[in-house]
């Protein structure tokens, strides 16, 4: 854990030097598994979507699913990368309960795709972040464990294995390390995650749910002296489940070490574990006393050889890269350079985008994204993509609006009750009585009573102060709990009074 | 049978007979079905009265190695650490025996986990050579071979990772191939050696041998290392070969298995009777050539190596979480002790020396030096067996360098009980096919001559085997088999 007294990243940049490299497990959707026929979905119940293959039963091979390697093919050449015309998988051979061969199928010194780069916005500057790797690897179960204090396996009565996902098609995305960046380093980390992000939802390859854990962050942070010729020692930070947790999990971490480091300390390479509710990381396995994976080439599958031809038919049908799409997107939505800027850095463009394809104006999208949800999301400091609302309760929200079914302030109780998970905006109408009152006869008795029931009050408006008309206002909104259309209730008192208001 | 001299169930009957009268001598099976066996004979039997047609081998019994995996039978690869395991699915051999109307009676012992040359590495006790009880039955596949040989079935399964169909059938005087590798399915074997592993037939004949590969040959979909190619016409080849001429037929004697200068470790039986049939062969109008096969001297050091590598990882999974044995969860302790406990008290003592050598091998810093290493020579075996195929086309040897051992002679010599494999390894390692034939008696006992072919030529070993089967049985007037000692 770091130390009480906090020293600034500033503060960090006057002394040393950051290097970081990130390495991003994709979940691929393909429809079964890498290795059998099983099927992929997300969420069915433990261990009913299993076969002898992913269940790793004693006598049963894996054969490999030709859409995962098309898929792992597709990110490479839009990362730029080099595509090997052999390569083969590789046993990554280590005890684990929810790997159930006890190795894992991955690939080591002959991946699929080597040798590429990602250029990124990073305050809008441009900035390359070259890559190491994408190689194609099979998923692991997830393991429960029962009855302890943690929810790990420590101190647990018993554990249980799902292995649903073992076997899933997992790509690694491995950058070079990234040197040179200094203070922008966590602002580089989160954007070359939100833009390897929306890469791959570009190639339509994952469906890329950072908390359903279908793309996962591994950040690897290392300090060196300013102006030292060597990198520091390295820490690799797991758990990395959001675009903000990426920035902070390397923020946090050049603190940390940097105050080791200041202290006359030594950094031990380890993996460590964010958290997200303190933004900070604590120790994990120590990679000094490492586990010896002893990799060797897959005897039971035959190597990897893409024929040159189909690799450049997937080339040529490659989607336009997501910088491109912006430009377009910019325009089709109507957003001007800094909201554009500051919908692609908080991840929510997608939504945005997504809000105007379930029928909102671009102009109420705007409205609703960079005003009212921007403000809870920076209130409650989580990410856009973390409200409790979907983009089409989003425009259902502008429809109630536009239709005069609610007014903003009503809207703004009704998005209280799509928050609170009350349900759909018409749901949250109904539930919670919110509805304009647009029935005359009861507005009709509400205003009489109000006219009724302050005699001075109309003197004074009679006598020219219409000013005071918010008395008789305000007696009317009591009434319909604020139901009522403001400007209709004011031309009905005027029209009662006799007086233009 | 198919004249309606016997039924399918007469005939599986009796077999299972022979089993309950023999079987507590020999130790063939670990389990014997007898329902299962006399109910899919009973739906042979139903098929023929329908006038269905059948394959050739219908109603035939048979004799499953244990490390083949069968639905709803349990299936241990001859380890406590599976003892109990019911297996939810099939392996591909299982399906393709059972679509041929083969009637398995049970399941034959083996050396654990297929590693060893004469059952005695069996978690459930070895079995005994009908030839003489005293001596092994050889192995890992000396259950289906001793059941074979001692008539408790006609037919038999075994698996050979270096060695483990042709030494068993050359100790007990059957027929035993090889295929290439990648010609049978590995789906449903429980993995030894995921690149040499192979499954093939034993038999009493060169035919019977031929028409059981043929059955059970063949692409499958489910096995990415399986050739997708037919199965090379080994029935024919054997029909042919009967005819006793090798006209033309250019054999390659290999001088470094058991030729001049490489006699050390090789019995003087066993040598006479593999140059006796050379000449044989010689009189059938064969060309004998003598090849150089500088690099056989490593197989075995480079087999010991490669073999263990893979086991290491491969038998990783018996890890006590997901299946067979589980050893002191108390609920006190952990996982990682559970683990350990299990695997001392399932694996026996060569399963545990083999685990160990193939972790070493692949650890970092020394995977270059030895597995990397072994890999090389297996590319230069390959290139000894290129270039001998020029010169030949087949290449003969001793199939084992001695008749059947005595039980325990070995087990204390883990180094002599390799040498029981020296001259099948090289086949094995380069992936080509080879068979064992009887070629006559030493003191008694059977000796067996290998004759190895290049890739996808499973035919020619079928050819020139029986040949020398024809030809043999004439001279001496009966099947060697006949000469099993009655009991």
């Amino acid at each position: 854990m770091t130390s009480t007294s906090q020293v600034t990243v500033d503060e960090v940049l006057a002394r040393y030097d950051p290097v970081i490299g990130l390495e991003t497990h994709v979940e691929l959707g393909t429809l079964s598994k890498m290795f059998c026929g099983c099927p992929t979905e997300f969420g069915a119940e433990p261990n009913t979507q299993t076969c002898p293959v992913c269940l790793g039963l004693p006598g049963a091979l894996p054969v490999v699913n030709v859409k995962s390697i098309e898929s792992t093919i597709r990110i490479g050449l839009a990362l730029n990368c080099t595509i090997a015309s052999w390569c083969r998988f590789a046993r990554k051979n280590y005890f684990y309960p929810d790997m159930p061969k006890d190795f894992q199928i991955s690939q080591y010194d002959e991946p699929l795709c080597t040798d590429g780069y990602l250029d990124v916005l990073v305050d809008g500057e441009p900035f390359r972040v070259e890559i190491e790797r994408v190689h194609l690897e099979e998923d692991t179960g997830k393991s429960l464990h029962v009855g302890g204090a943690t929810g790990r396996i420590h101190g647990a009565d018993h554990s249980l294995v799902d292995y649903n996902r073992a076997g899933i098609p997992l790509v690694e995305i491995v950058t070079k390390p990234i040197a040179g960046t200094g203070g922008r380093a966590p602002a580089v980390a989160r954007a070359y995650v939100t833009e390897l992000r929306e890469l791959l939802r570009g190639l339509d390859v994952s469906d890329v749910r950072m908390e359903q854990g279908s793309m996962r962050c591994d950040v690897n942070t290392s300090l060196a002296p300013k102006g030292a010729a060597e990198w520091g020692t390295r820490t690799e930070t797991k758990n990395v489940n959001s675009l903000r947790s990426v920035e902070r999990a390397v923020r946090s971490e050049m603190i940390r070490q940097s105050q080791v480091l200041d202290e006359g300390g030594r950094i031990v390479q380890e993996t460590r574990h964010f958290h997200e509710d303190t933004s900070s990381t604590t120790s994990g396995r120590s990679k000094e006393e490492a586990t010896d994976y002893r990799y060797f080439p897959e005897p039971d599958l035959v190597p990897v050889a893409p024929d040159p031809a189909w690799v450049e038919q997937l080339r040529a049908a490659l989607p336009d890269s997501p910088s491109i799409q912006r430009v377009r997107r910019q325009a089709e939505l109507g957003l001007s350079d800094d909201e554009m800027a500051w919908l692609v850095n908080s991840g929510a463009l997608q939504l945005f985008a997504d809000t105007v394809a379930a029928g909102a104006s671009a102009a109420d999208a705007r409205k609703w994204w960079l005003g009212d949800l921007a403000r809870r999301a920076n209130a409650e400091d989580i990410e856009l993509a973390e409200l409790a609302i979907t983009p089409a309760q989003v425009a259902g929200l502008a429809r109630l609006v536009a239709e005069g079914r609610v007014n903003d302030r009503l809207a703004r109780q009704v998005l209280d009750g799509v928050l609170a998970g009350e349900g759909d905006p018409e749901q949250v109408v109904v539930a919670r009585g919110l509805a304009v009152v647009s029935d005359t006869s009861a507005l009709d008795a509400a205003v009489d009573a109000a006219i009724a029931d302050n005699p001075d009050v109309v003197a004074k408006i009679q006598n020219g102060k219409v000013a005071a008309v918010g008395v008789l206002l305000g007696s009317v909104m009591k009434a319909t709990r604020g139901q009522a259309d403001a400007a209709a209730v004011k031309a009905m008192i005027a029209q009662r009074l006799g007086v233009n208001l | 049978m198919a004249s309606g001299e016997a039924s399918a169930v007469e005939v599986a009957q009796a077999h299972l007979d022979r089993i309950a009268s023999d079987d507590g001598t020999l130790h063939a099976f670990l389990r014997v079905d007898a329902d299962g066996a006399l109910a899919s004979a009973r739906a042979i039997d139903a098929r023929r009265v329908a006038g269905e047609p059948l394959g050739p081998l219908a109603g035939v019994p048979l004799a499953l190695k244990d490390v083949v995996v069968t639905k709803g039978l349990e299936t241990t690869s001859g380890s406590k650490i599976l003892a109990g395991w019911i297996p939810p699915y099939d392996a591909t051999i299982t399906t393709r025996i059972k679509n041929a109307g083969i009637v398995i009676l049970g399941k034959t012992n083996m050396d654990e986990f297929a590693m060893g040359s004469s059952t005695e590495n069996s978690g459930f006790g070895p079995s005994h050579n009908p030839w003489d009880l005293d001596r092994v039955p050889g192995g890992s596949s000396g259950g289906s071979s001793a059941a074979v040989a001692g008539s408790l079935a006609p037919l038999g399964i075994g698996t050979d990772t270096g060695g483990s169909i042709r030494q068993p059938a050359a100790v007990t005087g059957l027929v035993g191939h090889k295929p290439t590798y990648g010609g049978v399915s590995r789906y449903g074997l429980i993995a030894f050696s995921s690149s040499l592993d192979q499954a093939g037939p034993f038999g009493r004949t060169v035919l019977d041998t031929a028409l059981l590969h043929e059955a059970i040959g063949g692409h499958d979909r489910a096995d990415s290392t399986s050739i997708p190619a037919p199965v090379p016409p080994v029935v024919a080849a054997a029909r042919a070969g009967a005819g006793g001429d090798l006209t033309g037929l250019r054999v390659g004697v290999v001088r470094e298995l058991g030729g001049l200068g490489f006699a050390d470790g090789y019995e003087p039986g066993v040598l006479s009777r593999v140059s006796e049939t050379v000449e044989l062969m010689a009189g059938l109008g064969a060309e004998i050539v003598e090849v150089s096969c500088p690099h056989f001297g490593y197989a075995l050091a480079a087999y010991y190596l490669i073999a263990p590598s893979e086991a290491s990882s491969n038998l990783a999974r018996f890890d006590a979480v997901r299946y067979g044995l589980r050893v002191g969860d108390d609920g006190v302790r952990g996982l990682d002790e559970v683990m350990a406990l299990t695997r001392q008290a399932g694996f026996g003592p060569e399963v545990k020396r083999r685990i160990m050598i193939g972790t070493y091998a692949l650890s970092s810093g020394y995977y270059e030096a030895y597995y990397g290493q072994a890999q090389k020579v297996r590319t230069l075996i390959s290139r000894d067996f290129a270039a001998a195929f020029e010169a030949a086309d087949v290449l003969v040897s001793p199939s084992t360098p001695t008749v059947a051992f005595r039980l325990g002679a070995r087990t204390d010599d883990p180094l002599a009980m390799y040498a029981a494999d020296l001259c099948t390894l090289p086949a094995s390692l380069a992936g080509t096919p080879a068979i064992s034939v009887p070629c006559g008696l030493s003191e008694g006992l059977p000796v067996g001559l290998q004759i190895m072919a290049p890739a996808l030529a499973d035919d020619r070993c079928y050819r020139v085997a029986a040949a020398v089967e024809s030809t043999l049985d004439a001279r001496r007037g009966h099947p060697l088999l006949q000469e099993v000692p009655l009991r």
